[in-house]
C-alpha cells in the first residue's frame, strides 16, 4: 500500500498560486484606498465587489488549498494508510477548484448575499456542502481505516475544523431563492446578525485557528525534529478550545442591537480564549525551545517560530479588542484590520508557508528545496511586509477612533468624516507597500516551489506498516 | 426545574468535564501512549519510486 500524494500535491500548487492571486486583489483594493482612481470606474473592479474577492481567495482558496493538502498529507501518514479513495480524493479537489472559480466569477459580478466570509450566492453554496461532506467523508474515513491505534492530536485538530465548518456554512447559508443569482435568507435582523457573526467568528475559530493548529503539530515537531512538547496540554487546550470558540461571536455585534447580555457573553467567553489559545503557542512554541541553534540555518524553522509569535500575539490582542470599552473605540476602525492581517499573514500564511516548504520536498523525494536562501528571503520580505501592514493599521485605527469621537465643547464633532480619511492616507500607502512585499514573498516561493517540483518524477510513497499501541496495562483497543 | 438551578447545573457539569479531562490526560497510566504519539511526526517515510502504480489497496 502507498500514500495519495498526487492529491496532496495539486492542493499544493493550488494553495501558492491562489495565494498569489488572493493576495493580489488584496494589494489592487489596498491601492484603491489609497488611490480611489485605480478602480477605473469599471463596475468589476469597484472595492465593494473586489473586497469579498479578496477575503474568500485568501481564506477559502488560499488557506482551504493549504488545509486541504496538508490535512490530506498527515492523516495519511499518522494513521499508516491511504485515502480510502483517490476518486473521492480527486472529486474534491475539482470541486474545490470549480467554488473557487464560480467565486471569482461572480463576486465581481456584484452577485452577492451580503454576508461577511459567506458571500457566494445559494448555488455555489450548495456545491460547496456537496464538496465539503464528500473532503468529511474521505478525511474521517479514512481515520476508521486506520492502522494505527492512536489517533494523533493534529488529526483531531483537522476533525473539528471539517465538521464545525460543514455545521457553520449549512446553518448560516439558510436561504430562501428567488432567481438563479438572489436569494434572502431564513433570518431577520438581530437573529440575521448574531447568525452570521457565529458564523463569521468561527470560520475563523475554526478554519483559520484549529485547522492550522493541526498543522502546526504535525509540521512543527517534523521540521524541528523534536517531538510536541506536552501532548497532554495539547488534549487539554483541543477541547477547551472548540468548547469556547463557539461562544465568542457576539463580540463582533458590541453596541449594536444584539441584546446587551449577549454582547457581554461574547466578551467574557473571548477573554477566557485566550488561555486556550496561548496553550498551543506555548506548546508550538516550547517543541522548538532545544532547536533555537537552528534558527541560524533553517529559515523553514523561521517562518514556523513568527507565525507562533504571531498567534500569540493576534489571540492577545482579540480578547483585549472585545473588551466592550476598547472596542468602543477599535470597531470600524483599520485597527480592526490590522487585527486580521496579523492572524491572517502573521499567523495563517506564515503556518502555511513553512509547514509547505517543510513538505513540499518529500512530495517529489527531495532533501530539500531547490534554493534555501530564497527561503531566507522570502522570509524577511514577508516579514517586513506583515509589520509594515500591521503597524500602519494600528496607528491608523487608533487614530480614526480617537478622532471619530472628539467633540468639540459645544457637543459638535471635532472632525468631520472626511477628514479622518484624509488623515489616513499615508498608512494606506504604508499598508501598500507591506502588501506588496508579503505578495512579492509569494512569488520567490512561486519560483522556487516550480524549481523544486517541475520535473521531478512523482514519488509513490509506501505506507508505514500497522502499528497497535496496546499497552500491558491498557488491553485491547480498536 | 427553575432556570437558576439548570445554569447551577450546566456550570457543574462543564468544571466536572474540564477537571475531568486534565486529570485524564495527566493520569499517569497514559504517560507511554502520549509520549510515542508526541513522536509521531517524526516518523519518516519509506520511499519508493520503482513501481509506479502497480500496487494495491
Amino acid at each position: 500500500m502507498t500514500y495519495n500524494d498526487r492529491v496532496v500535491r495539486q492542493f499544493t500548487v493550488a494553495t501558492v498560486l491562489w495565494g498569489i492571486v488572493g493576495m493580489l486583489v488584496g494589494v489592487l483594493i489596498a491601492a484603491q484606498l489609497w488611490i480611489p482612481a485605480l478602480n477605473f470606474d469599471i463596475p468589476w473592479l469597484t472595492y465593494s465587489r473586489l473586497r469579498p474577492l479578496h477575503t474568500n481567495a485568501v481564506i477559502f482558496a488560499f488557506g482551504g488549498c493549504a488545509l486541504f493538502a496538508t490535512s490530506l498529507y498527515v492523516v495519511q501518514r499518522t494513521c499508516h494508510v491511504r485515502l480510502i479513495s483517490d476518486k473521492l480524493a480527486a472529486f474534491v479537489f475539482w470541486g474545490w477548484q470549480l467554488v473557487i472559480v464560480s467565486a471569482a466569477v461572480t463576486l465581481p459580478l456584484g452577485i452577492t448575499q451580503s454576508k461577511e466570509y459567506a458571500e457566494l450566492e445559494w448555488p455555489i453554496d450548495i456545491l460547496i456542502a456537496v464538496v465539503w461532506v464528500a473532503y468529511a467523508v474521505l478525511f474521517l474515513g479514512t481515520i476508521a481505516k486506520r492502522r494505527v491505534s492512536h489517533i494523533y492530536v493534529a488529526n483531531w485538530f483537522y476533525a473539528a475544523f471539517i465538521i464545525t465548518i460543514a455545521l457553520l456554512h449549512i446553518v448560516n447559508n439558510l436561504s430562501i431563492p428567488v432567481s438563479l443569482w438572489k436569494s434572502y435568507p431564513i433570518y431577520t435582523g438581530a437573529v440575521d446578525g448574531m447568525v452570521q457573526w457565529w458564523y463569521g467568528h468561527n470560520a475563523v475559530g475554526f478554519f483559520l485557528t484549529a485547522g492550522f493548529l493541526g498543522m502546526m503539530y504535525y509540521y512543527v515537531p517534523k521540521q524541528a525534529e523534536r517531538p510536541v512538547y506536552s501532548y497532554r496540554l495539547s488534549i487539554v487546550h483541543f477541547w477547551a478550545l472548540i468548547s469556547i470558540y463557539m461562544w465568542a461571536g457576539p463580540h463582533h455585534l458590541q453596541y449594536t442591537s444584539l441584546p446587551d447580555w449577549l454582547q457581554s457573553l461574547g466578551m467574557v467567553f473571548s477573554l477566557i480564549l485566550l488561555a486556550p489559545s496561548w496553550g498551543g503557542m506555548i506548546n508550538g512554541l516550547m517543541t522548538l525551545s532545544g532547536a533555537w541553534h537552528k534558527l541560524r540555518t533553517d529559515p523553514i524553522l523561521k517562518f514556523m517560530i513568527v507565525a507562533l509569535s504571531f498567534y500569540g500575539m493576534s489571540t492577545f490582542e482579540g480578547p483585549m479588542m472585545s473588551i466592550k470599552t476598547v472596542n468602543a473605540l477599535s470597531h470600524y476602525t483599520d485597527w480592526t484590520i490590522g487585527h486580521v492581517h496579523s492572524g491572517a499573514l502573521g499567523w495563517v500564511a506564515m503556518m502555511t508557508i513553512g509547514s509547505l516548504y517543510c513538505m513540499i520536498p518529500r512530495l517529489v523525494g527531495k532533501k530539500e528545496m531547490h534554493s534555501v536562501s530564497a527561503i531566507d528571503l522570502h522570509f524577511w520580505i514577508s516579514t517586513i511586509g506583515v509589520v509594515l501592514y500591521i503597524a500602519s493599521m494600528w496607528i491608523a485605527g487608533v487614530m480614526q477612533g480617537l478622532m471619530w469621537r472628539a467633540f468639540n465643547e459645544d457637543g459638535t464633532l471635532t472632525y468631520t468624516f472626511i477628514e479622518t480619511i484624509a488623515a489616513t492616507k499615508p498608512y494606506y500607502a504604508i499598508r501598500l507597500l507591506g502588501g506588496i512585499l508579503f505578495t512579492a514573498g509569494m512569488f520567490v516561493m512561486a519560483w522556487n516551489c516550480w524549481r523544486t517540483m517541475a520535473g521531478a518524477k512523482p514519488v509513490e510513497v509506501e505506507a508505514a506498516p500497522p502499528a497497535n499501541w496496546d499497552t500491558p496495562a491498557e488491553g485491547a483497543q480498536a | 426545574m427553575d432556570s437558576t438551578l439548570l445554569r447551577a447545573a450546566i456550570l457543574v457539569v462543564l468544571m466536572i468535564g474540564f477537571i475531568g479531562t486534565w486529570i485524564w490526560a495527566w493520569s499517569r497510566k497514559r504517560k507511554p501512549e502520549f509520549d510515542r504519539a508526541a513522536r509521531m511526526p517524526l516518523e519518516e517515510d519509506a520511499v519508493r519510486t520503482d513501481r509506479r502504480g502497480a500496487d494495491e489497496d
